[in-house]
């Protein structure tokens, strides 16, 4: 079933406004087929976890779901400030779904900054459960509040439940044996338990895991379960919530599933990597926003002879990187695009080298530092282009944060068979989202086993057999992995220009042409699968045309137009470097091609070079957040109507 | 590193040069270098394929390319990074870095010092010339203040790096400094780094004979030599012509042995653990080489930090079926059956 264009529900489970006169309240069950909640307080309020334990309640449930983490860059800015506000959006719905949904429906706000900041978002007529003792005369002018929202009519298009979020839950606690201070922490647990009443989501997961993480402090746990009890069956008694709604399970494809964020899938795909290479992995990284999780998900994970080295700096991360793969391990480095453009030098290394290589870049809004925590796509000329020399790599772009798992081993595959560095295009808007993935079957990993170099590979003019290290496999046109120990192939490589074959240093005008033109030549031969198209009714003029994170709005901006019968056929790159070998061919099919980017225009830069006669139309903004599928839908419309 | 096998085939110097023309200036301390290395390496007892030269730019970096075993010239200042990946992924390999004083303590400085205060197990090879060579001749961070070069034709405000300080200042576990126009003390210095446990950092003086010729005559000129060359020995005191070294102060200086107690002479000892002892003989010479130690300066045990690693993951992984881990990984946690 198509996600309706609409975030509202539909008009056959319309929200029942509650009856302040109504005599017997008896709680009404609602359902709906969808809904997106955010949460959002102070960075200090505990939004992300929250917003990660519903979450799992959701996943749980059964239903599809998408989420948008956004919090600042400073780890805990001002107290109740704008700049301060964390917030985390949940789109959960008993359909597939795509992305995390363009305006909440929901918002939870802790305080008057976490309303102020998103009440712009949120949908005209939306709940907002509100943490009324935050809203002091002075929290109020800390964000510029003249008066206070809640007494007022600037609220009147919502409606709006004030609930005394903090009182509530220190007088729950008044019987567990934690400091007012320690109680009053636990009121995100209490706004949990009462919207997971609201939603009818079990809080048993929550619970288990609040006993496992304060395991040490059992007060604390009790507390916060506690909280969570007390908000729950707040919704259920309280008069002012009468209406408690249900989301029923997603019809999805059957198999287990788990939820997942793209950081966690790219560094299991890595776990993989090396499984179905059976080679040891070997990641060199710096910590760097938002990237950094990857390398913490990988240094727990050495019993699948996984070695992580936190480097001095992002040279030395790919350096040891590099230096391992030498050696015969999968080299990998993770980053964000200040460290990439660090490594470029060495990366040029590797391509000189012919060693495989893995570079992870997720990309953040930049230049320079930027927005670190928010995300965008400007990093893909960095990708093709940003080395010295004609240093060419190949790049793919995860579409999902669950697609980064196989997209890893795709990326781990061209790195082994082609000896070359390979550049992983993710974004902060995969990386901290998540959404449920079916699970792989272990039967479909990849053999990505690699025969090392271990025999002479021709014969000198006299006839004794000699070792060349830049001879070409005819096929792929990569050179033998001959690892330091192999007795008998010590040779020496090095980043000055080598004579094709001997890899003896060459400064032959000749040989450098034919080097510069062999490398290249075998990058634009790896072998990527043919893109498909998505043109139901065949009659579509247009085409839309993307790469990495945007595959979520962009796919629901097509269903809503589908929806609607205009025809527009859809296309998404994951191969940016070669692409694939059928995309001129599909281009020329269409009148125009529409490309939506978080960027000013790099794909389509890329497309108009590649393809010339491609009239490409570009959707560009880079304002640090996905794009909503509504405006998408909107410029999609406008280039298919009127060119 | 790896263990020296006892009964491996012997080796001869001549096995170990590759067959690359070898493209240094005429009379560069490079060759000597060079041949030191070359007819010392079968004393390691290893096979050739056992033993990795990583080197980063400069004519120093070089090196590699003239050896017969495994190597990699990579780039300016990264060689330490670069083989620290290899020695940590590789525990049989004998892992050698050379360098030079511009691409070791300029581009590079900042691998330098994290490989030796983690102490991984590699022998770092600083070609000392005071100069930029390749570049062709600039001043280097170890060239002296008001040096007249091509960048500083008024002459060099740079104050430069005393290298073994440095490395001492990042604990480096082994550090030692050598001439390369001495070939049995070069391959003494050598041998004890080859058998040291971890980071072994060797600053060897080497004449650029194009751009900063005998910057270390008074070194190697008999007429001086007496009197500024310290040889180090573990065990002696430490006594140069008619001079000895006393401890004054926080530090230690040089006397008229005449003027001085015989008992008050400093005994040499490289295992001393406190580094403020290798630092304080690593300040007796200035830039000027008026007293300047050779030998083993420092040489003590610490846990290397690659060992360490591998001791981790063997820990982690020894019996894992990673198969079957990684179908159990996926499934752990919270997951869900639609059927």
């Amino acid at each position: 079933m198509a996600e309706p264009a609409s975030g509202m529900p539909q008009a056959a489970c319309q929200r029942v406004l509650p009856n302040p006169h109504e005599e017997n309240l008896v709680n009404t069950v609602r359902q709906l087929d969808r809904v997106v909640i955010r949460f959002a307080g102070d960075s200090g309020d505990g939004m992300q976890l929250t917003g990660d334990r519903f979450t799992a309640e959701t996943a749980k449930l059964g239903n599809d779901l998408s989420t948008l983490p956004n919090y600042p860059a400073e780890i805990r800015a001002p107290a109740g400030t704008l700049p301060g506000v964390s917030s985390f959006q949940i789109h959960f719905a008993d359909t597939d779904i795509l992305t995390p949904g363009d305006e909440p429906e929901v918002l939870v706000a802790m305080n008057p900054a976490a309303l102020k900041a998103n009440l712009p978002d949120l949908k005209s007529g939306g709940i907002i459960v509100v943490n009324t003792d935050e809203f002091s005369k002075r929290n109020l002018t800390k964000v510029g509040y003249d008066a206070n929202p809640l007494e007022d009519d600037s609220l009147e298009d919502y409606q709006v439940h004030p609930v005394p979020l903090t009182s509530l839950t220190i007088g729950a606690l008044e019987e567990h044996e934690v400091g007012k201070k320690d109680a009053a922490r636990s009121k995100n647990m209490f706004a949990l338990g009462l919207i997971s009443w609201m939603y009818s989501r079990p809080t048993e997961s929550t619970e288990g895991y609040l006993k496992k993480k304060f395991a040490s402090k059992p007060e604390i746990a009790g507390a916060n379960i506690a909280a969570l009890k007390a908000g729950w069956n707040y919704g259920e008694t309280a008069e002012a919530f009468a209406v408690q709604y249900e989301i029923p399970p997603a019809s999805l494809a059957a198999g287990t599933y788990r939820n997942i964020t793209g950081n966690a899938a790219l560094a299991w795909g890595i776990v993989a990597s090396g499984v179905a290479s059976d080679l040891p992995v070997f990641l060199g990284a710096y910590p760097i926003t938002p990237a950094s999780d990857i390398l913490h998900e990988l240094s727990k994970h050495k019993r699948f002879g996984v070695t992580t080295v936190q480097a001095e700096d992002e040279i030395a991360a790919v350096g040891a990187a590099l230096g391992a793969s030498w050696g015969g391990a999968l080299g990998v480095t993770t980053s964000s695009g200040p460290g990439i453009a660090l490594k470029s030098e060495t990366i040029s290394l590797a391509v000189s080298l012919e060693l495989p290589l893995l570079v992870v870049d997720v990309q953040r809004a930049g230049p320079s530092t930027g927005l670190p925590t928010k995300t965008e796509q400007a990093d893909l000329m960095m990708a093709m282009f940003g080395r010295h020399g004609e240093a060419p790599i190949a790049v793919v772009a995860p579409q999902s944060p669950s697609d980064c798992y196989a997209t890893m081993l795709e990326a781990t595959r061209m790195a082994l068979t082609y000896r070359t560095p390979v550049m992983i295009l993710s974004d902060g808007y995969i990386a901290n989202g998540a959404e449920p993935w079916l699970l792989p079957d272990m039967a479909d990993l990849p053999d990505l086993r690699v025969d090392f170099q271990t025999t002479m590979n021709a014969q000198d003019a006299d006839g004794n057999d000699i070792f060349l290290p830049y001879q070409r496999n005819p096929e792929t046109l990569a050179r033998p992995w001959a690892v330091p120990g192999t007795p008998g192939l010590q040779h020496r490589i090095g980043g000055i220009e080598k004579a094709d074959g001997t890899g003896d240093i060459s400064y032959d005008p000749a040989n450098h042409d034919h080097m510069v033109r062999t490398r290249a030549a075998k990058i634009a031969g790896i072998d990527v699968p043919d893109i498909e198209v998505d043109d139901a009714s065949g009659n579509a003029k247009v085409l839309v045309l993307g790469w990495g994170s945007t595959w979520g709005p962009i796919g629901a901006a097509v269903r809503g137009l589908h929806d609607r019968g205009i025809d527009i056929a859809r296309a998404h790159l994951r191969y940016l470097n070669p692409m694939p070998a059928n995309l001129g061919e599909i281009l020329g099919r269409y009148d125009k091609v529409v490309v939506p980017e978080m960027n000013l225009g790099q794909l389509a830069l890329l497309l108009r070079g590649n393809y010339p006669g491609t009239d490409v139309v570009g959707y560009n903004k880079v304002r640090g957040l996905p794009f909503t599928s509504n405006e998408l839908q909107d410029a999609l419309e406008e280039v298919i109507k009127n060119g | 590193m790896a263990d020296v096998k006892l009964d491996a085939p012997k080796l001869k110097a001549k096995d170990f040069k590759s067959s690359q023309e070898v493209r240094w200036c005429p009379g560069c301390g490079d060759y000597a270098i060079l041949a030191a290395m070359q007819s010392f390496l079968p004393e390691l007892g290893l096979e050739r394929e056992k033993i990795a030269f990583v080197s980063g730019i400069g004519c120093s970096s070089r090196f590699p390319y003239y050896l017969n075993t495994y190597g990699m010239h990579s780039i300016h200042g990264r060689a330490p990074a670069i083989a620290t990946g290899l020695a940590t992924s590789r525990d049989d390999l004998s892992v050698w870095v050379v360098t030079g004083d511009g691409d070791a303590l300029s581009i590079g400085g900042n691998h330098l010092i994290h490989a030796l205060r983690r102490n991984v197990n590699l022998k770092i090879l600083l070609f000392n010339n005071r100069i930029y060579g390749l570049t062709k001749g600039q001043y280097s961070p170890t060239s002296e203040p008001g040096k007249l070069t091509k960048s500083s034709p008024m002459g060099s405000v740079d104050a430069p790096f005393n290298p073994l300080s440095l490395a001492l200042g990042a604990e480096a576990t082994f550090v030692a400094r050598t001439l390369d126009s001495d070939r049995a003390h070069l391959q003494e210095v050598l041998r004890a780094a080859a058998a040291h446990e971890g980071s072994a950092f060797v600053e060897i003086y080497q004449n650029c004979p194009i751009f900063n010729d005998n910057a270390f005559e008074t070194l190697k000129n008999p007429e001086s030599r007496d009197e500024a060359l310290i040889r180090l020995q573990d065990g002696e005191p430490i006594r140069f012509g008619d001079r000895v070294v006393v401890q004054s102060g926080y530090g230690l200086e040089v006397k008229n042995a005449s003027d001085v107690d015989e008992k008050d002479v400093v005994i040499h000892k490289s295992d001393v653990d406190d580094p403020a002892y290798a630092f304080a003989l690593s300040r007796l010479s200035g830039i000027e080489l008026d007293h300047t130690p050779v030998g083993v300066f420092r040489n003590v045990k610490r846990p290397t930090y690659d060992e360490g690693v591998r001791r981790q993951v063997n820990e982690a992984a020894t019996g894992v079926d990673r198969k079957d881990a990684l179908d159990r990984l996926l499934h752990s946690g919270d997951t869900w059956t639609v059927l």
